[in-house]
């Protein structure tokens, strides 16, 4: 059953169309996590899905509410985490979980969810004496304080050390486990690997792939990567795709060209043979969108 | 997390609403705190008036015209409206454009949080600080300028009357937010209105020393209606003689403010903003 939908939604600010026909459904309980590069209208999305904005055309559903709507019974059952860290700044992080559970029927305890994101010895200082990873703990517990049944994550981790954003993705998959239906935007695609149940990729105003990240990375058409430092003097190597001082070449067959690579020019340096992780799929995305993009305009 | 997650127990019943009274004072208490923390705005903000009033009555002190009113009496009624103003219109818009830029209004917006509860927060927040002015101003006064304290009845007409002003300059403030762009613009988009209102209204200057054309103009605004329901509380009886009129005109002041508390709560209904304007 799907928590969330969109059928057919567009958007534009002023000429600059943002979704174009978006279709998208979030199913009960999963992790969606929306990609797409910046300018892609994830943003947008999620912006509408909250009912912050309006979509110009198309229809959204989200528990059973159209989120223009702005029924409070929909807000009551949706948590939001903001792409840009909420002010707040003279408010301590007790008063402000407190003042976050008073706005909804059935929240949990403030004093547990302060712990849960591990801001307990913090509670009586305000929130402009945090660190930006201790900030973000914040704004995620606002978020799920008031038992949230849907929770949208705007681009969590962006700006986080890499301890700090490890925390938040074990927070992130304890939520998950407790079966918090849960959006969320993120430039990171080892983020989106670690944490979505389902990936949807947005280009151009629409998705453009949307599945498992499983099912993605086998989307892409090759099943291995191989690259090496190619010989010097070697014309051979000079029309393949560069990487540094590798190239590289996708195929189907790596067992057979790195045989008679071998056969020929001996021993390679920097050999490496693996499959495509689901950046390589990923950007390949948005560099064919690129292409295509370039093409029609 | 200790507490576990029971799907059915968290759907609230779809009639759920939040209560406004409530939540309404938790943000006033809020509000309350987080300007206390702010020491720089608690200081200018109660300390501006008493440098005002002691620089009237420095400068301009003594009796106005032979009524036997002592400029200071005069100008504490002035400086209670004006308190009105300065706190609920020109502070609050700039706050709030602040608290747009920042993401707070966002953030709220996205919750179950009536507007209306906001609202009444903010009110509460500048009542309870024209409330604890008035009180200093009042100590200040009758410790060093010789100012009287109202009669009993007198003070629950400045009560009225200061509490009506200070809501409608408020919902004025809300509604005005929606023109300040940036948080930088707040001071400078406030100022010049609220300082020529101030000095045509009769807070600074009485009132029958300005032309008679400004006071046409200020007559349509709620600040000079309230300066006269203030003198009118604060002054001898004789003084309004003094007024344009020759009469405290109570009726008509009472009547003015009121239409103005509810033009006020409707443009603010209608101007603020939660969400995205596209």
């Amino acid at each position: 059953m799907n928590v969330a939908t969109m059928r057919t939604v567009a958007k534009r600010y002023g000429d600059h169309v943002v979704l174009d026909g978006l279709d998208l459904g979030i199913e009960r309980s999963e992790v969606f996590a929306l990609l797409g590069p910046n300018g892609s209208g994830k943003t947008t999305t999620v912006e509408i899905l909250e009912g912050y904005r309006r979509a110009d055309a198309g229809s959204v559903k989200v528990l059973g509410h159209d989120p223009a709507m702005r029924a409070e019974a929909l807000r009551a059952r949706i948590g939001v985490v903001l792409q840009h860290t909420t002010a707040f700044e003279h408010v301590t992080v007790g008063e402000l979980v407190e003042l976050f559970a008073a706005l909804y029927p059935a929240p949990l305890s403030a004093g547990d969810v302060i712990r849960s994101v591990g801001l307990e010895s913090k509670v009586d200082e305000v929130a402009a004496t945090l660190s930006g990873g201790q900030r973000r703990r914040l704004d995620v517990a606002c978020g799920i304080v008031g038992r949230p049944d849907l929770l949208f994550l705007d681009e969590p981790t962006t700006g986080l050390d890499p301890v700090a954003r490890r925390e938040l993705w074990m927070l992130i998959a304890g939520l998950r486990e407790q079966g918090t239906t849960i959006v969320l935007t993120t430039h990171y695609l080892e983020e989106a690997e670690a944490l979505a149940d389902r990936i949807g990729v947005l280009l151009g105003g629409r998705l453009a792939a949307v599945g498992t990240p499983g099912e993605l990375v086998r989307h892409g058409r090759a099943c291995a990567r191989v690259s090496f430092m190619p010989p010097a003097g070697v014309p051979e190597f000079d029309a393949w795709d560069r990487h540094g001082r590798s190239v590289w070449v996708d195929t189907d067959r790596p067992t057979e060209l790195v045989a008679s690579l071998a056969a020929t020019h001996g021993e390679l340096a920097g050999l490496v043979v693996r499959r495509p992780s689901l950046e390589d799929v990923y950007l390949e995305m948005v560099a064919r969108w690129g292409q295509a993009d370039e093409v029609s305009a | 997390m200790s507490a576990t997650r029971d799907l059915q127990a968290a759907e609230p019943a779809s009639r759920w609403t939040p209560s406004i009274g409530r939540l309404a004072w938790r943000r006033f208490s809020l509000e309350l705190r987080t300007f206390r923390r702010v020491h720089e705005e608690v200081v200018f903000t109660f300390a501006l008036p008493i440098l005002l009033l002691v620089l009237f009555a420095s400068i301009f002190g003594g009796e106005i015209d032979d009524t036997g009113v002592d400029v200071s009496q005069y100008f504490v009624a002035g400086m209670i409206v004006s308190a009105g103003l300065t706190v609920g219109f020109q502070s609050l818009s700039a706050q709030l454009a602040l608290e747009r830029h920042d993401g707070s209004l966002k953030r709220l917006a996205l919750t179950p949080m009536p507007a209306a509860a906001y609202m009444l927060g903010k009110v509460g927040m500048v009542a309870a600080i024209v409330a604890i002015q008035t009180v200093v101003m009042f100590t200040v006064g009758v410790a060093a300028f010789g100012v009287r304290l109202p009669s009993p009845s007198g003070l629950l007409l400045l009560t009225v009357v200061a509490t009506l002003n200070l809501v409608i300059w408020t919902l004025l403030g809300l509604a005005f937010s929606r023109l300040i762009r940036t948080p930088r613009a707040g001071a400078a988009v406030t100022l010049p209105p609220a300082l020529v209102l101030q000095f045509i209204s009769g807070v600074y200057l009485v009132l029958d020393e300005i032309p008679a054309g400004l006071r046409t103009i200020a007559s349509i605004f709620p600040l000079r209606w309230a300066a006269l329901g203030a003198r009118q509380a604060l002054l001898p009886d004789s003084f309004a003689s003094a007024e344009p009129g020759g009469s405290w005109q109570t009726p008509t002041m009472l009547a003015v403010l009121m239409a103005w508390a509810c033009v006020s709560a409707l443009l603010a209904a209608i101007s603020f903003r939660w969400q995205a304007e596209a």
